[in-house]
């Protein structure tokens, strides 16, 4: 079996700040990580890879620092790593950047692609679904647990309620939840390994794709403005013992008509 | 692509076991504001299997035209039968704005129909709009995990799409003599393409209501620990007749499931109380619970940016604060 597992490098956004003054987003000092759903998608490669003897290649698209992200999934287990480098890719939206992950895809040979349910720097869910289409593959989003016998896999997707079990034949396409596949960590001898190991680099023309399709250019939707969103005035403060504190909130509740 | 060719606000009435969802008829509230800016009309698509008895219900909360697609092959949801269903009625209908709820069924057929139609879409917009001087559609989203806000535009693709969550929009007082148009309309399925087969749904025992239709959530963060720290946050959502929900970290550590998480990448929630009990107030917390009526927090660290949305802050140990509490308004309740 062959697995093309696409990942993303990221902001963590629990560490961003918003400049006060310029409203801006700060981010110097923010770390790049690897995208905590895309780090699930590439554990259950890795777990397909441990009972299956899977192939895993990890692919990217980004600038030239996702290397270090390449590097840590080679430490995690993975065997070939592709980064998609080029400005052509630049300012691309989701429908951008799945046709030049789908077009590069194309180009490989695998069996199943596995991607993250969404990035933490977007939340849009996207580009999984429409590489699925560019690909005409079957899509299975929200996947928190995977059966393989050999010739159909077996998925449970998470839902609002409860889960489904869904199946398919051949080739297809998951978009896989963080919190269903605890990621390993890096072993001494894959970050040694990590090191010995290229990454390779692929930039546009590389592929046959068409360039109205790539970045900016091929991207439908466009940011015409972006903000820091204004927080509510805040409340009082009190700092108080815990009796205190009941009778606080107790009249907080009652001014409300709770009780 | 002629733009002038694309008019009407359509909405996906998204329904589950033949139920509309609430968000479908949030959707059709919005979509009856942009219509009128626009002055066009709102249609919604209802799919499924023997599902036209809801086409009313639709009308009823603001739809001017149901499209039904009552078929079969739409029985459950399954990504490529929707697709190609929904597929069609755009290509036949031409709609200039085209609107999701972004549940796990929206998140999953927009992009694939986005994809195939090669037009733009924009997801989890908390902000839609018409501009005054120009007419076009402004889709405005928290972007950078809630850190930012984009305002967001598909100028030259059609139709304009985006994905809005459960509890963003409000919905439109039903009016039982309201009239509007259905439409039975039938795609031509190509069944050849439908490779994955639904084996079995499963409803998870919920002995609580959903989080994001609760009146008061009790929710809880790092400062409440463990999972037996939230039995104490069980016992106080029993008093006041609330629910219990959780920051994410309290998710990803394996104390509380997904579907109790408030945020970003859970729900979004505005009840009328929201207790934070030592939770810090991460931006993307904030962005799941600010327009919550009232918010009393109850944190150790007195610059946790939770306090600057709350109505009430308490600088405690909620440890202390949450059992105290739970007496005292036993004896409130009791009175």
């Amino acid at each position: 079996m062959k697995i093309l597992v696409c990942i993303k490098q990221v902001p963590d956004t629990t560490e961003i700040r918003i400049d006060p003054v310029t409203k801006t987003l700060v981010r110097e000092g923010v770390p790049s990580i690897m995208n905590p759903d895309d780090k699930g998608g590439l554990e259950l490669a890795l777990q397909l890879k441990d009972k299956f003897g899977a192939e895993v290649t990890v692919i990217t698209m980004g600038p030239p620092q996702a290397d270090v992200m390449l590097r840590e999934a080679f430490a995690m287990g993975a065997d070939r790593a592709i980064l998609l480098t080029d400005r052509k890719f630049a300012g691309a939206d989701t429908l951008a950047t799945s046709y030049a992950l789908a077009g590069a895809a194309r180009t490989l040979d695998w069996d199943l692609i596995i991607t993250g349910r969404q990035a933490i720097d977007g939340d849009t869910a996207q580009v999984g679904p429409e590489m699925a289409e560019h690909l005409g593959l079957p899509q299975v989003s929200y996947v928190a647990g995977l059966e393989y016998d050999g010739k159909s896999f077996t998925i449970k997707k998470q839902t609002e309620d409860g889960y489904q079990i869904l199946q398919f034949e051949g080739k297809g396409l998951l978009t896989v939840l963080a919190s269903a596949f605890k990621s390993r960590y890096m072993t001494v001898g894959g970050i040694v390994d990590a090191y010995n190991k290229e990454v390779e680099i692929w930039a546009a023309d590389k592929i046959d794709f068409d360039e109205s399709r790539l970045g900016l250019k091929g991207s439908p939707t466009k940011v015409v403005k972006s903000f820091a969103k204004e927080l509510k005035q805040p409340g009082v403060i009190h700092e108080v013992d815990a009796e205190q504190a009941v009778e606080l909130i107790v009249s907080k509740l009652k001014e409300k008509h709770i009780i | 692509m002629d733009n002038t060719q694309y008019k009407n606000v359509f909405v996906f009435a998204e329904q589950r076991d033949g139920v509309v969802q609430s968000v479908a008829l949030e959707l059709i509230g919005k979509a009856r504001d942009l219509a009128a800016d626009l002055g066009e009309k709102v249609f919604a698509v209802l799919l499924g299997k023997g599902i036209a008895a809801s086409a009313h219900r639709l009308i009823e909360y603001g739809a001017d035209t149901v499209i039904v697609v009552d078929d079969n092959n739409l029985k459950d949801y399954i990504t490529e039968q929707y697709t190609q269903a929904m597929y069609q009625v755009v290509v036949e209908y031409k709609p200039s704005i085209l609107l999701f709820g972004a549940t796990t069924i929206g998140r999953d057929l927009a992009p694939r129909i986005a994809a195939r139609l090669g037009t733009g879409l924009t997801a989890d917009c908390t902000k839609l709009e018409i501009s005054e001087d120009t007419k076009e559609f402004q889709m405005t989203r928290p972007a950078f995990g809630g850190n930012l806000m984009a305002t967001i535009m598909c100028p030259n693709h059609r139709p304009q799409m985006s994905t809005v969550r459960p509890g963003v929009m409000q919905k439109c007082a039903p009016d039982a003599s309201r009239k509007g148009e259905i439409i039975n309309f039938a795609p031509k399925f190509d069944s050849s393409k439908f490779s994955v087969k639904l084996i079995k749904t499963v409803k998870e025992e919920k002995a609580s209501v959903d989080i994001s239709e609760a009146k008061i959530l009790v929710s809880g963060g790092r400062g409440v620990g463990c999972v037996a720290g939230f039995d104490k946050l069980r016992e106080l959502a029993k008093v006041v007749g609330g629910e219990v929900s959780s920051s994410r970290a309290m998710v990803d550590a394996g104390n509380m499931p997904h579907d109790r998480q408030v945020g970003q990448t859970g729900k979004t929630v505005r009840p009328d109380v929201y207790f934070a009990l030592g939770i810090s107030g991460a931006i993307q917390h904030l962005a799941g619970m600010e327009e919550s009526e009232c918010i009393i927090a109850v944190n150790k660290d007195k610059f946790a940016p939770i306090f600057a949305v709350a109505d009430l802050g308490i600088v405690c140990d909620l440890n202390t604060v949450v059992p105290l509490l739970t007496e005292r308004l036993k004896k409130e309740m009791a009175k």
